[in-house]
């Protein structure tokens, strides 16, 4: 559960406590790493809170290793839940014998999120077991953990040091998930300083080998506050399949409530 | 082409042309979108039929099912147009047009209403659907009880802190369809689709009515329902016809009490579903329960593999002389899923039926993958076994078959 006033307290000492780590480039005692790694953490969550309700399509464009190409078309609305996770519906248009799927989850930030799927073509609400975080979304290079909304509580962490990434100077923290069903280790996170945007996160599978990595693109600001990226791209090492990620039509405050999260609004969304 | 072929052409032609009535409505509409399916279906029997008249090995059918959707009020009004057409090489009964779909929805805060031709699916099991109610079956397209007909209704559905409440009236009945003398997968005595009787006045013009109520409460979701109305299966009377015998269609009116729970916990979904249906006829109940388990990412790939395992139960029992009794009085399946969750989507369902009175049971496989981006390729594998007179199986005990199916959305 997030507490504000906690993180708006953190924020105030934060700032300053990762000013003078940077400047003494020693090596930190465990525990101040693991503090410091919360603290980065807790700033990048602080920055994306108050945004209300999302609103966006998303496009994925799943590749293997000969270059075949197979495109998923995904519309998201999501309320935001000061004291739990997202409330979120997810609508799948493309592939077309898919269109009208739609995918309803009450995600928590402790336990197992509660979620639906609607199978138009039998007209059923399913309640689905969301143990399954690690395997794929519709089949690409993105596991459903990847794309739940990041809570604090999901990882412990680790300030690993500082490192230019996409020519912007960024904090490196290790995150290592609480939940034993995740299918990662850990995840080594790079945000950068300016505004604690994730530029790149590599994600070490359960054998603690590398498996994927992904890299944000074109950053836009909305609201004046809200960071979201254009594109992004993820890159299994392993298998040599790729998923590219591209959003579009951000939108913020668009008046979404409890009510557009239930079975009813599951069936008939488009 | 015969009389009865061209008089489901008609049909196709009045649906299509109430779909081009309609188009201009898209003038006014915020959205309009097409969009659907066209399908070719081969089936292969390996055995010929037990009866007469029956076709050999080989049946091909084509369909096709659009769907018309439009839109208005940034979504708070819709309309959705979706008529099913398919056409049997061999069957004249199976050769048939519905309009799966002609409804209007206004959603509200805390509200829908929808109005017209519909589908609604009640329920939680997977190898029979007790619950499921509303709709009637349409027999022709398959003979697992899982394709259903459109259904007029008007629908009220308050969404309220306590669960969703749903109102229903339900003018005007659908009589279920049964294929023809030339189809494999009926029974020996073709159903007369012509005599059809009914114990109300008011025949297929009766106002059913029903109220279902659905809620989640943590993990556990819970439905819940009262209907009142035409009883959706026919009591069948053999009658000698001039010098045939075939059975009389008659529909009784029924009150059914439902209920059904799933329990998500973990990989672990435990699914119980029950009726309790009075007519002048009989009383009973009936209950299917059980569970399914997922195994995820086997043998070290992203594969999930679940386990589902279902008993059926009804206080009817098996069928003698004096009552028909049910079909799943006390039957076991058992199932096994599989998805390998890729690009393509493929997936693979093997199931087993089994009556634990007498030796009856059915086998099915069903695998599907898509192929490109709009190509959905199914291969269905279908075994029947019965050694007992009375069981149903035994009519369809030489119709084991194969079934590949190619569908094209667009």
């Amino acid at each position: 559960m997030l507490n504000k006033q906690i993180i708006t307290s953190l924020f105030t000492t934060v700032a300053l406590s990762i000013a003078s780590y940077s400047a003494i480039a020693t090596p930190l005692e465990k525990q101040q790493a693991e503090k410091l790694g919360l603290e980065i953490s807790t700033q990048a969550k602080q920055r994306d809170i108050g945004w209300v309700d999302n609103t966006s399509d998303m496009l994925m464009l799943l590749r293997n290793k000969q270059g075949q190409e197979s495109t998923r078309e995904i519309k998201t609305k999501t309320l935001e839940l000061l004291d739990d996770g997202d409330k979120s519906l997810t609508i799948f248009n493309k592939p077309r014998d898919v269109k009208g799927t739609s995918f309803l989850s009450f995600s928590h930030a402790v336990g197992n999120d509660d979620q639906w799927l609607y199978l138009p073509s039998l007209k059923r609400v399913k309640r689905i077991s969301s143990r399954n975080k690690s395997g794929p979304f519709m089949g690409s290079e993105f596991s459903f953990e990847d794309l739940s909304s990041f809570e604090l509580e999901k990882y412990s962490y680790n300030y690993l040091g500082d490192e230019q990434i996409n020519g912007l100077d960024s904090f490196m923290v290790e995150q290592f998930p609480v939940d034993e069903n995740s299918g990662y280790t850990k995840r080594i996170v790079w945000l950068d300083k300016v505004e604690y945007r994730v530029q790149k996160i590599d994600f070490y599978d359960r054998k603690n080998s590398l498996l994927k990595t992904l890299t944000y693109n074109d950053y836009k600001q909305y609201l004046s506050k809200y960071w979201r990226a254009d594109s992004a791209l993820m890159v299994n090492h392993q298998n040599g399949k790729s998923t590219e990620l591209k959003w579009d039509n951000y939108a913020f405050k668009t008046g979404l409530s409890d009510s557009d999260f239930n079975r009813n609004t599951l069936k008939r969304a488009r | 082409m015969n009389m009865v072929n061209n008089l489901k052409i008609t049909t196709l032609f009045a649906a299509l042309g109430l779909s081009s009535m309609l188009l201009p409505l898209a003038a006014s509409a915020d959205e309009f979108e097409l969009s659907g399916k066209v399908g070719f279906e081969q089936r292969y029997f390996a055995e010929k039929g037990q009866y007469e008249q029956q076709l050999d090995h080989s049946q091909t059918s084509i369909f096709i099912e659009p769907e018309f959707y439009w839109d208005w009020n940034n979504g708070s009004d819709t309309l959705t147009f979706k008529p099913f057409y398919r056409q049997d090489e061999y069957d004249n009964e199976r050769s048939h047009g519905d309009i799966r779909e002609l409804s209007y929805i206004h959603a509200s805060d805390d509200w829908e209403l929808r109005a017209g031709i519909r589908k609604e699916f009640w329920g939680v099991t997977e190898f029979q659907h007790l619950v499921d109610v509303i709709n009637q079956t349409d027999g022709v397209e398959d003979s697992d009880g899982e394709d259903k007909l459109g259904q007029l209704m008007l629908n009220l559905s308050l969404v309220k802190d306590w669960g969703i409440i749903d109102l229903y009236l339900l003018p005007g009945f659908r009589e279920r369809t049964f294929v023809g003398g030339k189809s494999r997968l009926r029974g020996s005595v073709l159903v007369n689709n012509n005599n059809v009787s009914y114990q109300s006045s008011a025949e297929d013009k009766h106002l059913d009515l029903a109220i279902h109520w659905s809620q989640s409460i943590g993990n556990f979701d819970i439905g819940s329902y009262w209907f009142h109305g035409t009883n959706r299966d026919p009591i069948l009377t053999p009658v000698t016809e001039g010098n045939k015998v075939v059975l009389n269609q008659y529909y009784n009116q029924m009150d059914q009490f439902g209920f059904d729970v799933q329990a998500t916990i973990d990989d672990w979904l435990w699914k119980f579903e029950t009726i309790y249906r009075t007519t002048d006829d009989d009383d009973f109940w009936a209950t299917q329960a059980g569970f399914e388990y997922t195994f995820i990412g086997v043998f070290e790939s992203f594969a999930d593999v679940g386990l589902l395992v279902e008993y059926g139960w009804d206080s009817r029992g098996e069928g003698d002389e004096n009552s028909p009794g049910a079909n799943v009085q006390n039957d076991i399946f058992f199932g096994s899923r599989l998805a390998f969750n890729d690009m393509q989507s493929s997936e693979m369902l093997i199931g087993l039926g089994a009556d634990l009175e007498h030796n009856s049971f059915s086998f099915l496989i069903e695998a599907n993958r898509r192929f490109g981006e709009s190509f959905k390729v199914s291969l269905d594998v279908r075994l029947l076994q019965s050694t007992d007179k009375k069981d149903l199986l035994y009519g369809v005990k030489d119709d084991d078959h194969l079934q590949l199916g190619v569908e094209y959305y667009f």
